[in-house]
């Protein structure tokens, strides 16, 4: 949408009433990182090795200057060429060792970290595959897309700076602090004042930075949303020539994103220069002290300097704490993020055995079916409202009904895209919600309303409406009963040719015809066909319609018709009406006696409603 | 698209080459020294800030390395003078050591704030440029790049520049300080161990540059890999009924794992590179300090050094490699950057396929009639592979005239329809509105002029009402109701929960195909457009809705000039003229009455097309 392009909630995601999204008062950052455990598990010992490397290099690279002035304090200072060459084989050791060290620390967590993040990217899209459909419809893809992508980069980093950095300053921290108390504990316990405080700030800070992160990254997912958009619907935008106020809208939207980065950043700037400032308040009084003792010789001035230098190392592990606990906060909210997601609940698993045992043929019943989606609003009526229909075996039976009466959504609830919220929908008498999902939709073949293809060739796109067993017979047969041959056989490269996003764009005509193939290639028990033959000219849809005519012949099959010409393919026609069945019979039984039925098929008889 | 859409139209403008496609590799080409420019031109504004900023932070470096001195000042002259009941120094060091203090923390505010300023400007200039040079760009581009790869561009490719200039600045101020005033330390303290020093930089130099080679290639990959990913995922998720109904779930975790571990295998190769670079460039400074220290001992040994000297210039040797690894982290950061600014700079780099006129003209006042007319005049369009769509056409639409097109799949009527919308250009002749060739005019004045509605009903998440709004951007609420009262869209918009407020969500899952087409309608009903292009606009609309859309063209479209094309002949045989469109050229032309009662095309498909109303 130009002016608006994203729902108008600014915090929260983009659909805050799916999957518990909780404002997050007592989200606490370290109880959310640890649900990353199940991933970081199998790279654990690499990942602690790691550490540990890391706290021997540091402790190496804290050894190098000792040798040092160990090497011009003794050999080089006593003019003994054997003690010179001694140090610097020592040195170059040293240098050698610590160089191995620090790459194999990398080493070891580059291709374990790539693993994670790549372990919990294919997890989500798995778990989004597998997600309900109404799920699907509450969720912009963009915000899902940003979960998997941006998101997870940051969990990498976390894992490969924070929580290693974290650790390693926080053992050199303490040691540093033994060193000082033992050095001198008066002077160390001036020290130990800014932690209390500092600990408090750096509390308060996560909270806040924690809430803005999030709002960035929500924000980051409804730009992602505006650009798919941009493109999806790139030919409205041009149609109605209206780029330039997609570019401001979303120009406003990355403006916002912008003015949250500079919330972060303030946030941020404000850590750092408290965590820099805390401390070095505390050095400067302990040197004001010392200098005091020393002067009133209760303290060497050797000690003072030794002290002050420890204190003076320890204010990197000390600063860079500001931007860890950044770091680590955005990790947290881009766990909290990506488990909204895996913590939606899966299409609940059929339990196992099948239905009630078929006794033959029965065809496809709906009984008392009813429908309203999971997330209408309380009150508002149900969709589908006891809908009972029976299709007989071999027969074909047209839906029809008024724009939006529910019959797409009807047809979703054979494959089980949808749940029926009541009722029951038989297949040869066996209850769909007790049959396994899987054996279900192979059972029911779908040819949507829109004709989606997959970057695939057209040969594939075809057959991914069979169980991989069909071959060149079959696809050949079912492009001939959909009259795409003609059409596929000038491809590039036949049914080889790569359509879908990726590949040749065909046009909505030979898309449906295509996505009409797929349906009817595995020649399925029962058909789902829905408004199948609308982008097709006058000469073609009457060929598809003999060709499908031998097809509807063998199955059972529901054929949603929004035209007498889609009607004339059904044996008899049932007539949805406020989430009813209100009439079943041919064309001209229902012509005669619905009024409702003849203003839809001719547009005649009920004077504008 | 339409039925009448064909391969050989299909064949993008972009001229594919089938096995080595830069869109299929995702590596358009940019040229040379783009990226670098781009780089450039994105800084270009921000050159006094940078300065500033780079100016506090050698401030700030200096108030922190003040400290030591405050050290040295306290010990040498306050412990003394304390002694001596002069409490004044220790009180200076005191104040002293507070202004540091609060200068630093000050300091690293506002630099951190400056930084970001910096920072988020760069990107929303960078995020902008990218998203309005896609728009402008052809149909055609954009069904051929994906927007899956667009998302890449200007999120993943937006973020790696974010992780360039928001440590970049930083770190290489500090690299280049540190180098820079220890090297010159050295140099003063002993020209020979500096020199030493110096020399050094050459294999650290060599160390670089075969670094940089490397990871570029390897962030070039790990751009591709992600944005394949990318490309995967949104098609999944977009076609996510179709991929539970046909049981693609684990055929597509299947494919998503390969094209994932494409993208954690180039990751890794990234991190694996950085590892080699740190362990050479330590291993090289290592050897230097241990050498430099072998090489001054001796010269102590022989007298030619003073010990003092070798003793602060060991200490300072080591400090001159400690920013080596903060070098690898810049260009770690730089190599990803270049890498995804390549990509963009290759996606800036394709000119639009109908480019926006410099000096636009206006469109005369409409005088009387709400249409104008249409002339095609010597129209000839090919691709540029060479496909010949229309052969030399010359048509007058007079204004306010009715023109349905009818033909077989592939006859060019979706040619002439883009070609009078501009969605592209003819290769010869021009498309006239009014006299005026369509390349003259503004983008607006040509859409107030000509409107498309096109078979595909897409929605834009936000509400009903905005969706409708697309049409005029500025119409009241009153207005959009209107528009789809006009249409009989008003009464499946007032049942949803919210009406008109309704928030469509994911492309409308919720509402139909034929509601969706009807909201179109009604976008277009609002636009007023004084030519209506409908190119198989009511395909998924039942009869009465049809009926709908025809009664409000006779209606609120009055007197506009209208282009339909439709495969249903209901919608034909109210127009004021057909045209019958077979390889590119009109082969009938007349009245509908005329045409029907003759033995011609037309004639046999109105046959056809009674035959399928009577059941």
């Amino acid at each position: 949408m130009p002016e608006k392009p994203v729902a108008p909630e600014p915090p929260g995601p983009d659909a805050p009433d799916a999957a518990g999204t909780p404002a997050a008062p007592d989200r606490s950052t370290v109880r959310v990182l640890l649900r990353l455990w199940p991933y970081v598990r199998p790279v654990r010992g690499r990942l602690f090795t790691a550490a540990v490397v890391a706290i021997v290099a540091s402790c190496l690279s804290l050894v190098i200057p000792l040798v040092l002035k160990w090497m011009v304090d003794g050999p080089v200072a006593d003019r003994d060429p054997g003690g010179v060459w001694l140090g610097a084989l020592y040195l170059l050791l040293l240098g050698v060792t610590e160089a191995v060290l620090f790459g194999y620390r990398r080493w070891l967590v580059a291709r374990p970290l790539s693993g994670v993040e790549a372990r919990m990217r294919a997890d989500l899209y798995g778990r989004l595959q597998r997600l309900p459909i109404a799920f699907h419809d509450r969720w912009a893809s963009g915000q899902l897309l940003s979960r998997g992508t941006t998101d997870l980069m940051l969990v990498r980093m976390f894992l490969a700076f924070p929580l290693t950095f974290l650790l390693v300053n926080g053992v050199t921290i303490l040691a540093g602090y033994v060193l000082l108390l033992a050095q001198d504990w008066s002077l160390g316990l001036v020290l130990l004042t800014p932690v209390v405080p500092l600990v408090i700030v750096c509390s308060l800070f996560e909270g806040r930075y924690g809430v803005v992160a999030r709002r960035a990254q929500d924000q980051v997912g409804d730009l992602t949303t505006v650009v798919e958009e941009s493109v999806l619907g790139i030919r409205i935008v041009k149609g109605f020539g209206r780029h330039r106020s997609q570019a401001r809208a979303f120009r406003d939207l990355s403006g916002q994103l912008r003015g949250t980065e500079l919330a972060k950043a303030r946030l941020l700037a404000m850590i750092w220069a408290v965590i820099t400032v805390v401390p070095e308040l505390a050095i400067g009084a302990a040197l004001v002290l010392g200098t005091i003792q020393v002067a009133d010789g209760n303290l060497s001035a050797g000690t003072l300097v030794a002290f002050l230098s420890t204190a003076l190392a320890l204010r990197w592990p000390v600063e860079s704490i500001g931007f860890l606990l950044a770091m680590s906060q955005e990790a947290a909210t881009a766990t909290e993020r990506y488990f909204e997601v895996m913590d939606a609940d899966e299409e609940p698993d059929t339990p196992a055995g099948t239905g009630a045992a078929s006794d033959g043929p029965d065809g496809v019943r709906f009984e008392g079916v009813s429908f309203r989606y999971p997330d209408a609003p309380e009150g508002s009526p149900p969709v589908l409202d006891g809908v009972d229909l029976h299709i007989r075996p071999g027969e074909t039976l047209a839906l029809v009904g008024g724009t939006g009466s529910g019959k797409t959504t009807l047809t979703a609830l054979v494959p089980r895209l949808h749940e029926a919220s009541g009722g029951r929908i038989l297949l040869d008498g066996e209850d769909i919600a007790r049959m396994e999902r899987g054996r279900l939709r192979s059972l029911v073949s779908v040819a949507f309303e829109e004709p989606t293809l997959f970057s695939a060739s057209v040969g594939e796109n075809v057959l991914m409406g069979t169980d991989g067993t069909a071959g060149e017979p079959e696809l050949r047969r079912a492009l001939g009963v959909a009259q795409a041959d003609g059409f596929v056989d000038r491809l590039p490269e036949g049914s080889g040719t790569q359509v879908g996003e990726q590949g040749l764009s065909l046009s909505g005509g030979q898309r449906q015809r295509l996505a009409l193939a797929r349906a009817v290639v595995g020649r399925p028990r029962f058909l789902v066909l829905d408004d199948p033959l609308s982008a097709l000219d006058v000469h073609t849809e009457a060929r598809v319609e003999a060709a499908l005519r031998e097809v509807l012949r063998e199955t059972t099959a529901l054929v949603v018709a929004h035209r007498p010409s889609t009607v004339m393919l059904a044996d008899r026609v049932a007539l949805l009406s406020e989430g009813r069945i209100t009439a079943v019979g041919t064309h001209q039984e229902l012509l005669r006696t619905s009024e409702e039925y003849a203003w839809l098929m001719s547009g005649e008889g009920k004077d504008e409603r | 698209m339409t039925e009448t859409t064909t391969l050989t139209e299909r064949q993008a403008p972009a001229e594919p080459e089938p096995a080595g496609d830069p869109f299929d590799r995702d590596d358009l080409p940019a040229p040379p020294g783009a990226t670098g420019a781009l780089l450039r031109s994105l800084l270009a504004g921000h050159r006094a800030r940078v300065a500033i900023a780079a100016l506090v932070l050698l401030v700030k470096e200096g108030a922190v390395q003040a400290g030591p001195l405050l050290v040295a000042y306290a010990i040498d002259r306050g412990v003394p003078a304390f002694r001596a009941g002069d409490h004044g120094p220790v009180v200076a060091v005191a104040l002293g050591y507070l202004l540091c203090a609060s200068l630093s923390g000050l300091l690293q505010y506002v630099f951190v704030r400056g930084a970001a300023r910096i920072n988020q400007d760069v990107l929303l200039d960078l995020r902008g440029r990218i998203f309005r040079h896609a728009q402008v760009l052809s149909v055609d581009f954009h069904e051929r790049y994906t927007s899956g790869r667009l998302i890449s561009r200007s999120t993943t490719d937006v973020e790696s520049l974010r992780e360039l200039l928001s440590e970049g600045l930083q770190e290489l101020i500090g690299v280049l300080l540190s180098f820079v005033s220890i090297a010159a330390v050295l140099l003063w303290l002993d020209p020979g161990i500096g020199a030493v020093a110096v020399a050094s930089f050459v294999p650290l130099y060599l160390l670089v540059g075969l670094y940089r080679r490397r990871a570029g290639a390897v962030y070039a990959e790990r751009s591709t890999a992600i944005a394949g990913v990318i490309v995967k995922f949104a098609e999944t998720m977009n076609g996510i009924r179709p991929v539970r109904a046909f049981r693609r779930e684990e055929i597509n975790d299947a494919e998503f794992a390969a094209l994932n571990h494409r993208h954690e295998r180039s990751n890794g190769d990234a991190l694996l590179e950085m590892a080699r670079y740190v362990v050479g460039s330590r291993l090289v400074a290592n050897t230097a300090v241990a050498g430099m220290c072998l090489w001054g001992a001796h010269r102590v040994a022989s007298d030619s050094l003073q010990l003092g000297v070798l003793a602060a210039a060991v200490l300072y040797m080591r400090r001159l490699y400690d920013p080596i690894d903060r070098l690898g982290m810049f260009l770690n950061s730089y190599e990803s950057a270049a890498a995804s600014l390549t990509k963009i700079a290759g996606l800036l780099a394709q000119e639009p396929g109908v480019p926006e006129t410099a000096a636009p003209r206006p469109l005369p006042d409409r005088s009387g009639s709400k249409g104008r007319e249409v002339v095609f005049e010597g129209v000839r369009f090919a691709y540029r592979t060479g496909g010949e769509v229309l052969p030399t056409m010359d048509l007058t639409i007079p204004a306010g005239q009715t023109v349905a097109v009818v033909g077989a799949t592939g006859a060019g009527k979706s040619t002439l329809a883009k070609l009078l919308a501009r969605f592209y250009d003819p290769t010869d002749g021009a498309v006239r509105l009014d006299g005026v060739d369509l390349r003259d005019l503004s983008t607006p004045e040509l859409r107030r002029g000509v409107v498309m509605v096109t078979q595909e009903a897409f929605l834009f998440s936000g509400t009903v009402a905005e969706n409708i709004a697309i049409g005029r951007p500025d119409a009241s609420r009153a207005e959009i109701e209107e528009a789809a009262r006009a249409i009989g869209a008003h009464e499946f918009i007032s049942a949803l929960p919210d009406g008109y407020d309704t928030d469509v969500r994911k492309r409308g899952g919720r509402i139909s195909a034929g509601q969706r087409q009807l909201v179109a309608f009604a976008r277009a009903l609002l636009a007023d457009p004084a030519v209506l292009i409908l190119d198989e606009a009511t395909s998924s609309l039942d009869v009465p809705g049809e009926q709908a859309v025809q009664r409000a063209m006779d209606t609120v479209l009055a007197g506009r000039t209208a282009v339909v094309i439709a495969h249903r002949l209901s919608t034909v045989e109210v127009a004021d003229r057909v045209l019958v469109m077979e390889s590119g050229r009109v082969v009938e032309d007349g009245t509908p009455s005329a045409l029907v009662t003759g033995e011609g095309h037309y004639a046999g498909l109105h046959r056809a097309w009674r035959e399928s109303l009577v059941g």
